[in-house]
């Protein structure tokens, strides 16, 4: 067997963001990543999926994150397109962190019963792309990574 | 989040239109039940045809007026989803629980 090196995919364009924990601001942050990910002639069904798994992040954030917390929290939103047509995206909050990531990625659970949450949040995240990566500690806030491969998955 | 009341005979119909997330459910969360509880109707109808985006909270929604309905007696169904938010049903496996009715197109 010939190990076959893969080449380390070139970042063609970047952008940050940061916005105020405030729901008015998740359509905004869905339009800008949309906007953002334009440039890479997405699919109808691709940006779909990009701004709804984006704005599960952000919402989780809001909802869950900076929940107790007083004065409005800050959301950055990072995001990179890279030749091949990936796209990574970065949602990370200092809110209150999770204890138990693993428990908080099971469908139907939900660390807020009270507002009817459906507990789906990190579900639609994992079906909607490639690979998902949660980064999070009590006290020290959440980061949240998503990398979905646009143009069928091919290289 | 917008929505329009129809009622005939027993049905009451909810039309939402625009954005189903978290922002757009909580505003109209507290409206629709009123709607529901206020009119008493044999039948809940959701209809979803000009919902533009959908993600879990919206799931949330549809499932808290499913809810809302069955606890005040009556029966539910979502009508004409649209694509956004029949992708979010279909992955939830909600059409196992809640009933979706599709006009005919003509």
């Amino acid at each position: 067997m010939t190990a076959i090196k893969k080449k380390k995919a070139v970042k063609t364009d970047s952008f940050s963001l940061e916005i105020e924990a405030k729901s008015a601001n998740e359509s905004f942050a869905r339009m800008a990543v949309a906007a953002f990910v334009a440039r890479l002639d997405p699919t109808v069904s691709e940006l779909a999926d990009i701004k709804t798994a984006l704005s599960e992040a952000v919402t989780n954030a809001i909802v869950h994150g900076y929940r107790n917390s007083r004065g409005v929290g800050r959301i950055r939103i990072k995001g990179a397109v890279y030749e091949g047509g990936k796209v990574v995206l970065e949602v990370k909050d200092k809110g209150c962190g999770m204890a138990d990531v693993e428990l908080c990625l099971r469908p139907l659970y939900t660390g807020a019963p009270e507002e009817e949450r459906s507990g789906m949040g990190f579900t639609v995240m994992e079906s909607f792309c490639d690979s998902l990566r949660v980064r999070s500690a009590p006290g020290k806030g959440t980061t949240v990574v998503l990398t979905k491969r646009l143009g069928g998955g091919a290289e | 989040m917008e929505y329009k009341v129809n009622r005939e005979g027993g049905v009451l119909t909810l039309s939402l239109t625009g954005e189903l997330d978290h922002h757009g459910a909580a505003s109209a969360r507290t409206s629709l039940d009123r709607e529901i509880r206020l009119a008493a109707p044999k039948k809940v109808v959701l209809e979803l045809s000009q919902v533009h985006f959908c993600d879990s909270s919206g799931l949330g929604l549809i499932m808290g007026r499913y809810r809302c309905a069955t606890a005040a007696g009556a029966a539910f169904a979502v009508k004409d989803p649209s694509p956004a938010v029949e992708r979010i049903m279909a992955l939830a496996g909600l059409g196992k629980i809640i009933k979706t009715e599709r006009s005919v197109k003509i």
